[in-house]
């Protein structure tokens, strides 16, 4: 019986020649990650268990992102909590604000996370480098601690779902759009427990930015994570920045999946996920009379140099509307280099946005954007509950950069064909 | 965890319960057990802290403790002194929460939907029974998995940890 990438990445690791879904198993795990709302517990964890050394001081990133810059003195004592355990420990990885951005944009970037590892990073969107060809998946903080300590983790070995996409994408249709329906059709618990793979010429003729805003929100329809099958672009994307050896697996044609679903990719339109549950999915032609207060461009599903390119060029020359608030936030430092050297920085302020530094910021409602009781937010983020951006009254709708963008000029739901084509 | 039994009256909230909601963000700018257990479930019943009694239960529905990884939400649940967690389904990482960080939690999809807000339950670990003591009606629960079981005896993922060490030592 042939395996699923999913299988064979998690069989090498717990040095098996084959594992079958529902099997508990003991992995070895390549890559670790904390940030610093979830680090914190982890330490306390380790420290109290006087757990003295880590398993590998470079295998570990700890990469503050949520609330830096600090935004109040609380937040200032959790990074200074991880900042110091990362000295004492002599971890290698420590991205101080400024260096380094949100993680999940930040890892991949740097090399750190590579094709056929195991990640365990303490934050739901680890799911995220699944887009490499990756088992990478989001725990708690003990889980953490236990990782940091072993470099290991137990794992139930999950079923796979497999979404196949084909044909050309129609004109202002993206990836987030493709994850969107995905959730829309599956609903928030519709993977739970489950492996997600992406597969189809759709999904091989994206770029990797554009595969990850898929893998990263994964974890929205309950999924364990969000696998694509590495490929040329894959090793395009990585040689150059890979930091250890890395190895390509693939799935058997005859792997056993427990759901399979084609889609048609010709016939998808731009969506948008109304409030409060992200797979509340609503065409855009059917969403434009919703006016709105802020609109938020960034974060680890789409503030990557891609997102802001086609939010900039729906931009450019023009002015955003008078009643709205437009936020830009890259999500790594060096996107924020690439914007500001192919002047989309420029363009940004010249319509009138505002531009954050690399930080999760408003996506959580943390700070640098948050919604009052009476505001609607269309966000290119990954998550509308309740609450999430600010006041719970609050209300956030998900949508593409193309979307968002398309909404700044006029202040309400906006297909990008009406202010471009 | 050596809780065998816990007595409480019944919380009871709808599908799709998020850790958004359960802790918001607002609130994880320090992780303080004593802060979180104060703001535990705000954003969907501001007066959920105020209105109950250690050893309570919060029933749901499915895909309880949906969303982010924070380990918070599990904390603050424990510490505002709730006994126990029974919903239909759990979210993966709220699961793993719970046993690594001993909050008990029922998976127990015909409790979840016929307990009602107010019921004055009884709930034993040893044999997965939540009975209704209104009614007499008494629910047998999923079981842990053995590896989870050994796990929770085990003190947590912690002291398995500190096992495992010195293995390799
Ligand atoms: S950008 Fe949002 S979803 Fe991504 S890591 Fe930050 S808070 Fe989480």
């Amino acid at each position: 019986m042939g395996m699923t990438i999913t299988e064979k990445i998690l069989a090498a690791h717990a040095g098996k020649a084959s594992v079958q879904a529902g099997e508990l198993v003991e992995c070895n795990v390549d890559f670790v990650m904390g940030n610093d709302v979830t680090a914190p517990i982890a330490i306390k964890r380790l420290r109290e268990n006087n757990i003295t050394e880590v398993f590998d001081k470079e295998r570990i990133a700890l990469v503050p992102s949520h609330f830096v810059p600090a935004k109040d003195i609380n937040s200032a004592q959790q990074v200074q909590e991880v900042k110091d355990f990362a000295k004492e420990y002599d971890i290698k990885y420590f991205f101080e604000v400024g260096q380094g951005g949100i993680e999940h944009a930040l890892l991949p970037e740097r090399g750190l996370v590579l094709p056929g590892d195991i990640v365990i990073g303490a934050d739901s969107h680890t799911c995220t480098y699944g887009a490499l060809g990756a088992f990478s998946t989001g725990v708690g903080s003990t889980d953490l601690a236990y990782c940091m300590a072993t470099g290991m983790t137990w794992l139930k070995v999950p079923e796979t779902m497999k979404f196949v996409f084909h044909g050309e994408l129609p004109k202002w249709v993206s990836s987030k759009d493709i994850i969107l329906q995905i959730i829309g059709d599956i609903t928030v618990d519709g993977a739970l427990y489950r492996a997600m793979e992406f597969d189809g010429d759709t999904i091989h003729n994206l770029s990797m930015e554009a595969r990850m805003t898929i893998s990263n929100m994964a974890i929205e329809a309950g999924g364990k994570s969000g696998i694509i099958v590495p490929d040329e672009t894959t090793e395009e994307y990585v040689k150059s920045r890979a930091q250890r050896p890395y190895k390509f697996y693939n799935s058997d044609p005859d792997a056993k999946y427990c759901y399979v679903k084609e889609y048609d990719a010709t016939k998808l339109e731009p969506v948008v996920s109304w409030p409060f549950l992200p797979d509340n999915v609503h065409k855009v032609s059917e969403s434009t009379h919703v006016s709105v207060d802020q609109v938020i461009i960034g974060s680890c599903t789409n503030g990557r140099i891609e997102d802001l390119r086609i939010a900039a060029n729906i931009l450019k020359g023009r002015k955003v509307d008078k009643n709205l608030k437009v936020i830009i936030f890259p999500a790594t430092q060096s996107i924020w280099t690439m914007a500001l050297k192919e002047g989309l920085i420029e363009i940004f302020n010249d319509s009138g946005c505002i531009i954050s530094p690399a930080t999760c910021g408003p996506c959580l409602g943390g700070h640098m954007g948050i919604l009052s009781s009476k505001e609607t937010a269309i966000t290119t983020t990954n998550r509308n509950f309740v609450g999430r951006i600010g006041h719970p009254d609050s209300k956030a709708y998900l949508a593409s950069p193309a979307v968002a963008a398309a909404s700044a000029l006029t202040g309400r739901i906006t297909h990008p064909a009406e202010v471009m084509d | 965890m050596e809780i065998t039994k816990v007595t409480g009256k019944v919380f009871k909230y709808g599908d799709d319960i998020n850790t958004d909601v359960i802790i918001p963000a607002r609130y994880m700018n320090t992780h303080d057990p004593k802060h979180l257990a104060a703001h535990c479930m705000e954003d969907i019943d501001k007066d959920f802290v105020n209105n109950m009694k250690p050893g309570d239960v919060i029933v749901a529905g499915k895909n309880f403790g949906c969303g982010s990884s924070r380990e918070h939400a599990p904390i603050s649940i424990k510490h505002a002194g709730v006994g126990c967690v029974i919903a239909k389904t759990f979210a993966r990482i709220f699961y793993r929460n719970c046993i690594n960080m001993g909050l008990p939690i029922m998976e127990c999809p015909e409790a979840a939907e016929e307990l009602q807000a107010g019921d004055e339950i009884e709930i034993n670990f040893d044999e997965g029974t939540i009975t209704n003591k209104s009614n007499g009606k008494v629910y047998k629960a999923h079981p842990f998995p053995p590896f989870m079981k050994s796990l929770i005896e085990a003190g947590g993922l912690m002291n398995y940890a500190k096992a495992k060490l010195a293995e390799k030592k």
